[in-house]
């Protein structure tokens, strides 16, 4: 089954799961009251957003002079960098140093550039144990599914549905309640911690300025998991750039807001180097992995290079009405949502992957809710565009040419017109059944009356 | 060539070609201003009040919103009361935390048996305190939140790793809003800079289970902020 | 003026009491109006799906016919954005690239037109109803029309106005609509329900295609609740 098949059937599935839409509504509903009164809490939210989109714009129009930066300030404080032009090449860098450490046990914070390269799989082949210590990860993994949302994993999951996974799988889960729930998760975590061999985090900015790498959490989790082990691994797309250190001061609050109403998350901390003389703990040794994996295909794109200063608040995937529908899952790939949506067809193949581009009704919402102002409906247009000249779809194209011929000659498109009114009364016969060619309207919708008289005829009888 | 010069290499080219500036409508030519775009953030981030008094009411207002707990202290000796009682209430055993003029006066107050972490320590035996003491390098009015470094809070683990957090500052330490805070950090510590800074803003929490909002999720459950 | 008033396809073949409508409110105001014959589409249809040369074919007779115009009035939100905001995208590199940006210059939703451009809110219109206003997607985000269609029912005398208490697109989108048929449907029950909870009698909007899939919703489910184009209402008496 295509990629496209798949996500049309699970859709389709998906669409019609009222129990499912209520729960990402409810989900959802908690997210929007939050988010509004911290965007009202600034003083010019509009203000915010364009100084994003613009210092977002010299990171990634000036990448290769910030990356050097980068990595230069990074090296001269002893972290080890990697670059890794593909998924493959940063899976086996990311093995060999845990070959290398002859580690076990590897605790991660999350890392959605972890989900893109499919590392725990690679990992747990080779022998190593992987744990997920953020509570929303750590829930799906006990379920062997792929995170929901880039931001709040277990968003589609009741407390009730957690409580039977913690029961089944840990043995340990004393009620529903979400704080009961939690500290089940904290009590199993505390060791592993103190216990593995290897921290592995992502990360949201790296600093050029002054070679640093900020982690925003709100759990606590990746603070701990770049504090005990004693590796440290990093792995960070090329694109997470910002030039000065200063502009934390914008993006950390702009992050919390968009991505989860909050004024700031929890902990943002940010790392330039492994444990420093006179430091009394840390990591002895930190790898950085700088992931390229066709980002580069991406920024060489400039009239969609902008889709690269996504900041993965996931804003746009909370206001989608496709996501809301259908969910995280139904899209197949790591990033959903209408990012996804943008990028997918870079990272993985235009033809493959066209379909998420295509399900989308272009209602805007996303550009309108992106705090860097990427003009995300308008690239799924040109998307479009692009697979469309690449490999035009021969039916489709040859109905615009005739409706294109039809449409704008009078005589044709009265014909049209009166034939459409005259075959009403046998539509209505077929209606909705395999016969109708309109199926794909009248399976859930009645089509409107066509009226006797149109606007044409009525303006032509004026005269 | 190493796979470094070969992103650097397709970075390079695929530059070649400009694109425009957000908000310039397709202009390609228009050149970013010589300011860096954030540098009046400070106009456009919620409000801070211009006097300190207003500062510390609104981070009082704050940390109370992230259910932290704070408190400005007239004097050392107060100090000394307010952390006995808390030592009291939370049945404190043994506490976890680092060499500092303040927090030395704070583990001294409390005579409990002090985990400290500066020459290195064991784990398994900070698992085991029930507080850490630590310093900071600066209180955010605008978000109720305090900025920490490896340096200047006993390492890394320190302040997250025990149940409950407990910052001693001094008055001067508050700073209005977070562009002040990073200048702060920035002047103090560049180039040499911490391993590890963290803005801690609130207990640890999670929302992951139905939105509901759980404290403590691997982080201190508990955070105390004490001004003096 | 002298207005050129462009109906698009399916406000001509199915909703002309709109388009009728538009017609005798700008002619009430003391406007000539024109409407050209030969052309029915804008050339949306083809350019959503990326057809581009397929879409220049059918939207460079409608450049051609307006490039005289004085000004142009569209029917609808999304046909408005497509001539508005897409034509200089659509034409651009072609021998039509200025006559698209100029066109683009001269054309108003109608609404707008009559807020924006005229300054007229208040047309005398009467219409006793409760009702909530659907903003298209195209209209909303692509031309920023929301106060413009308020400010016109705010006049209306009898008509009380209850906003839906979320903004959300309807699921028509276009093609959109017979391409991805459960998602779209899905989105418009969100609507129908938000909607719904108004207790709004009328469903109005300046998008016709969107009141399109809105209506075909409430039909099939037995709903009560009817939909209705601004036009119509700012046209009654």
């Amino acid at each position: 089954m295509s990629s496209a098949s798949k996500f049309k059937s699970l859709a389709t599935e998906k669409s019609g799961d009222l129990r499912h839409r209520q729960v990402i509504r409810t989900a959802l509903r908690g997210y929007e009251i939050v988010r509004d009164k911290r965007k009202a809490a600034f003083q010019s939210w509009e203000s915010a957003r364009q100084a994003a989109a613009e210092t977002k714009w010299e990171a990634v129009n000036h990448l290769d002079k910030h990356l050097e930066s980068l990595v230069a300030k990074l090296e001269s404080r002893g972290t080890k960098v990697h670059w890794a032009s593909t998924a493959a090449q940063a899976r086996e860098i990311i093995a060999q140093i845990l070959r290398d450490k002859k580690a076990r046990s590897i605790i991660k914070s999350k890392a959605m550039t972890s989900e893109e390269i499919h590392l725990n799989h690679a990992l747990e082949k080779e022998g190593f144990t992987v744990v997920e210590s953020d509570l929303g990860e750590f829930i799906v993994q006990l379920r062997h599914e792929p995170p929901y949302h880039i931001v709040f994993p277990s968003m589609h999951l009741t407390r009730g549905e957690i409580k039977d996974l913690f029961q089944k799988e840990l043995g340990d889960a004393p009620s529903d309640s979400p704080e009961d729930l939690t500290m089940v998760a904290r009590r199993v975590m505390r060791q592993k911690y103190i216990t593995a061999d290897v921290g592995f985090t992502g990360a949201n900015f790296a600093i050029a300025e002054t070679g640093m790498i900020s982690i925003t959490e709100n759990e606590g989790n990746a603070r701990l998991t770049a504090a005990l082990p004693k590796t440290m691994v990093t792995l960070i797309g090329i694109e997470k750039v910002l030039p000065r250190f200063a502009d934390l001061a914008l993006f950390l609050p702009m992050l919390a807001t968009a991505g989860a109403g909050q004024p700031m998350t929890c902990y943002n901390t940010m790392y330039c180097g492994p444990r420093q003389p006179g430091e009394c703990d840390g990591p002895e040794e930190w790898h950085v992995v700088l992931l390229d994996n066709r980002r580069t295909e991406l920024l060489a794109d400039a009239e969609q290079r902008d889709a690269l200063h996504c900041i993965r608040c996931g804003a746009c995937l909370n206001v989608c009405p496709i996501f809301r529908n259908v969910g995280g899952h139904t899209y197949g790939t790591t990033y959903s949502g209408p990012v996804g949506a943008v990028i997918t067809p870079h990272l993985r193949g235009l033809q493959e992957w066209k379909h998420l581009s295509n399900a989308s009704s272009l209602c805007g919402a996303c550009t309108e809710a992106c705090p860097v102002k990427i003009d995300l409906h308008h690239h799924l247009l040109q998307n479009r565009r692009n697979a469309s000249a690449a490999q035009p779809a021969f039916f489709e194209k040859l109905a615009y040419q005739i409706f294109g011929i039809v449409a704008n000659e009078p005589r044709f498109w009265s014909l049209a017109k009166k034939i459409g009114w005259l075959t009403q009364p046998l539509h209505s016969a077929i209606k909705g059944s395999v016969l109708d060619p309109a199926r794909s309207w009248t399976k859930t919708r009645d089509l409107p009356p066509m009226p006797r008289e149109t606007f044409k005829d009525w303006w032509r009888n004026r005269k | 060539m190493s796979e470094r010069e070969n992103i650097l290499g397709r970075i390079r080219e695929a530059l070649v070609v400009s694109a425009p500036l957000p908000g310039s409508h397709g202009d390609t030519t228009a050149h970013a201003t010589a300011e860096p775009p954030a540098s009046h953030a400070r106009e456009w981030l919620p409000s801070v009040g211009a006097s300190v008094t207003e500062q510390f009411e609104l981070f009082a207002k704050n940390a109370a919103d992230l259910k932290a707990d704070f408190q400005v202290l007239a004097s050392r000796d107060e100090l000394k009361t307010v952390l006995a009682k808390l030592r009291d209430a939370e049945k404190w055993q043994r506490i976890a935390s680092h060499d500092g003029e303040l927090s030395n006066f704070a583990c001294k107050s409390l005579g409990l048996p002090v985990t400290l972490t500066d020459r290195g320590y064991e784990v398994q035996e900070m698992e085991k305190c029930d507080a850490a003491i630590t310093e900071c390098d600066a209180l955010i009015a605008q978000t109720g939140g305090v900025a920490v470094t490896s340096r200047s809070a006993g390492g890394r683990a320190l302040s997250v790793l025990p149940p409950h957090h407990v910052v001693i500052a001094r008055r001067e330490q508050l700073v209005a809003d977070l562009p002040s805070a990073f200048a702060l950090l920035q002047q103090k510590y560049a180039p040499d800079f911490p391993s590890m800074i963290s803005f801690i803003t609130g207990p640890s929490r999670t929302g992951d289970i139905e939105r509901i909002l759980v404290l403590g999720a691997h982080g201190p459950k508990k955070l105390t902020v004490l001004c003096v | 003026m002298t207005v050129t008033l462009f109906i698009p396809c399916f406000i001509d073949a199915l909703y002309p009491r709109a388009g009728i409508s538009m017609v005798e409110i700008l002619e009430r105001l003391g406007h000539r109006v024109v409407c050209p014959e030969a052309i029915a589409c804008c050339g949306q249809p083809p350019f959503n799906s990326g057809y581009h040369a397929e879409a220049r074919t059918i939207a460079t007779p409608v450049l051609e016919k307006l490039a005289d115009a004085e000004a142009v009035v569209i029917g609808s939100g999304s046909c408005g954005a497509m001539v508005k905001k897409f034509y200089p995208e659509l034409f651009k590199d072609t021998r039509h690239a200025a006559l698209a940006q100029q066109v683009a210059a001269r054309t108003w939703e109608f609404s707008d037109f009559l807020v924006s451009k005229l300054g007229v809110t208040d047309l005398g219109a009467k219409f006793p109803h409760k009702v909530t206003f659907h903003d298209g997607c195209h209209g909303l985000r692509e031309l920023g029309i929301q106060k413009q269609p308020r400010a016109l029912l705010a006049n209306v005398s009898g008509l009380e106005l209850v906003e839906m208490a979320e903004v959300s697109c309807c699921g028509f989108g276009g093609t959109f609509a017979a391409k991805f048929p459960m998602i779209s449907t899905a989105m418009g029950e969100v609507k129908c329900a938000t909607a719904a909870e108004t207790g709004a009698e009328y469903i109005v909007s300046s998008d016709s295609s969107c009141l399109m899939h809105i209506q075909g919703l409430l039909t099939r489910q037995g709903k009560p609740t009817k939909t209705i184009s601004l036009a119509e209402v700012l046209n009654s008496q």
